[in-house]
């Protein structure tokens, strides 16, 4: 297990330089730059601005300067906003956008697994269909119509939430529900995929020859294998959540961390959008690595190799 | 898919192990599972098994009315795409209005109806998109192997650890924000899934006997994969490309939604909600505004998967004429 992890992560380093490398070297040949305005900056300022970032140099010079500041975790001075360094913008919005993803998720999780399994062993009857259904509308609905639609009708017709803001517990449900419902309906989808395809395997069976309950059967020892499908889904789905969802965030007007994804590679701000794939990849990295070891405790049929 | 039928397999018969017992003249008890009836060909077979499904139907009729509604939008509706009636700014659904009117009085309907055109086209250009990029991508891949497919695969792998919204903005920054290249940008950051896909796929054809006989004529590579390889792959092609279709268009929306996608005066269903949703403030909540749009992509999208999942049912070759 030690091993495996150590080689696992030692293994991500080289993926993640190329990432960078890659981004790096792929913004920068994009058109525009970061001081770009509606009025053109003099040239002697724009510049003076460029020699003060290194803008002016080589850009594996540049590379080599940013790996550096890396190394002793400093991801450079924003572009744009030229009196924070990234770190600082980082440390301010991303607790935001965890404590939002994270309410997202157990929602998600807590609606979608016993949606999944009530389906399942109901198999082609009402409460199957019906939680499919359901399932599916949560993958149609696009959360920027869901949205505006849980404001209509939880703020403006019946007032019991507000319409956005952020500090306090209830300003947190809509846009949690908002963020999770896709998600809700995707683990519903999978844990039912899932369950269906245990259920008739031969542990199951000699859990039940054995005269373990029901509940016990079906709770410990099939949910176990069965939402391996969904451990798998939330790898990438947490890595999105985490960092925020720039629509989300939009709607109820919250101080997370999508914007700046957006902005970032808008607004050419190099260090920032860096600062951003970095975090995006470095986390999607490390979840599917534990998804992976996840995998491993929930069946121990699966060996790490 | 041409339309006329053709002994094309997904899997070409493995199992060599019936062999001796045909050439000997005997019935093997366990052969007609393998074999389809008599003169019914993989596509008509799986057409039949496609109609027989009551979702894939639904589906597809859904999908129809949706494309011929936007299609005849100038028969369907009295007034213009752009036409304002400024004395009719923010009204309700009515019955000269069935959708209400939007904030410079046009006609919501028939906004919805000329916008879907746009959605439902970027849908189909991006998905061809992806679909020329991911088949050839994993299709190289797969036949060439070794190396190659190492390096091949490695570079999707990156691709998948960057976020979306970072690679598509680069891509729209490169090339400007026109309406095409929207679309090429939207495919080219969706042909990740459908390269593993054919890659898989392909690996396993590639050492089959039909594949040695055509190098041992001497077919060039090109024409090995595109003739006789691919046209294998199209049952998983053709579903994943049905399931793109509205990953795509929710993509667009999206984007539309931020302002990054379809710019005025054009529109499209994103765009739509995108207003619908600036317009809702305390004082009034013109719902109407982001209920329809969002309602007709809801619709389409719902119709897609519906028809997706019907094909990948129908195109399963293990439950072929069942």
């Amino acid at each position: 297990m030690i091993t495996f992890l150590v080689r696992r992560l030692l293994s991500t380093i080289p993926l993640l330089l190329v990432i960078l490398f890659a981004s790096f070297v792929f913004m920068r040949s994009a058109p525009g730059g970061p001081f770009d305005a509606e009025r053109a900056l003099p040239p002697q300022i724009e510049a003076n601005l460029e020699a003060k970032y290194h803008l002016d140099e080589p850009v594996e010079k540049q590379f080599l300067r940013y790996l550096d500041g890396l190394l002793h975790g400093d991801l450079g001075p924003s572009l744009k906003y030229q009196a924070r360094s990234v770190n600082e913008i980082i440390g301010q919005a991303l607790p935001v956008s965890l404590v939002l993803g994270a309410t997202a998720l157990a929602f998600a999780l807590l609606v979608g697994i016993p949606a999944g399994v009530v389906g399942a062993l109901h198999h082609n009857r009402t409460e199957d269909y019906l939680t499919m259904s359901v399932s599916l509308l949560g993958i149609c609905v696009p959360n920027f119509v869901l949205g505006p639609i849980l404001i209509i009708v939880f703020s403006f017709a019946v007032g019991w939430f507000p319409a956005g803001g952020w500090g306090s517990w209830n300003q947190l449900i809509l846009p949690a529900l908002t963020l999770g419902a896709i998600r809700a309906a995707y683990i519903a989808r999978l844990s039912r995929a899932g369950m269906l395809e245990v259920i008739h395997q031969d542990f199951i069976r000699t859990a039940r020859a054995k005269g373990l309950r029901e509940r016990i059967v079906i709770g410990k020892h099939a949910l176990r294998v069965a939402i391996l499908p969904v451990i798998t889904y939330l790898g990438p789905a947490t890595a999105s959540v985490l960092v925020g969802s720039v629509v989300v965030e939009r709607i109820f007007s919250i101080p997370g961390l999508g914007s700046f994804f957006v902005n970032s590679a808008l607004n050419r701000d190099y260090t920032m959008a860096m600062g951003t794939v970095l975090l995006y990849s470095g986390l999607l990295i490390f979840l599917n690595l534990m998804v992976d070891v996840l995998y491993a405790v929930l069946d121990p049929r699966v060996e790490l190799a | 898919m041409s339309g006329k039928p053709r002994e094309t397999r997904l899997e070409p018969r493995g199992d060599t192990r019936r062999e001796p017992l045909a050439r000997l003249g005997r019935e093997d008890p366990l052969d007609h599972t393998l074999e389809p009836e008599a003169g019914v060909g993989f596509w008509r077979d799986a057409f039949r098994r496609l109609l027989k499904s009551r979702m894939a139907v639904t589906g597809a009729v859904l999908l129809i009315v949706v494309v011929l509604a936007t299609l005849l939008a100038p028969v369907l509706t009295p007034y213009g795409f752009e036409e304002q009636d400024l004395a009719r700014q923010l009204e309700p659904p009515s019955l000269q209005h069935p959708f209400g009117t939007d904030l410079a009085g046009r006609d919501l309907l028939t906004r919805t109806l000329y916008g879907g055109r746009l959605s439902l086209a970027v849908g189909l250009v991006a998905t061809l998109v992806s679909l020329v990029i991911g088949v050839t991508w994993g299709a190289v891949a797969g036949y060439k192997g070794g190396a190659t497919d190492n390096v091949m695969m490695r570079f999707v792998d990156m691709l998948y650890s960057l976020p979306f919204m970072f690679f598509v903005i680069l891509l729209v920054a490169y090339f400007g924000r026109h309406l095409i290249l929207l679309f090429l940008a939207l495919g080219a950051v969706q042909w990740l899934t459908m390269s593993r896909i054919v890659r898989g796929q392909m690996i396993q054809l590639r050492g089959q006997e039909f594949v040695v006989a055509v190098v041992a004529l001497g077919a060039q590579h090109r024409r090995i994969i595109f003739r006789h390889l691919i046209p294998n792959l199209l049952g998983p092609i053709i579903v994943y490309a049905t399931l793109t279709v509205p990953a795509v268009m929710l993509e667009e929306a999206f984007l539309s939604f931020l302002g990054l996608g379809v710019q005025p005066p054009n529109s499209s269903w994103g765009l739509l909600a995108a207003d619908g949703a600036s317009s809702i403030t305390a004082i009034h909540t013109a719902w109407w505004l982001i209920l329809f749009p969002g309602l007709a992509l809801a619709v389409t999208l719902f119709s897609l998967n519906f028809l997706g999942d019907g094909l990948r049912d129908a195109l399963d070759p293990k439950l072929r004429n069942r």
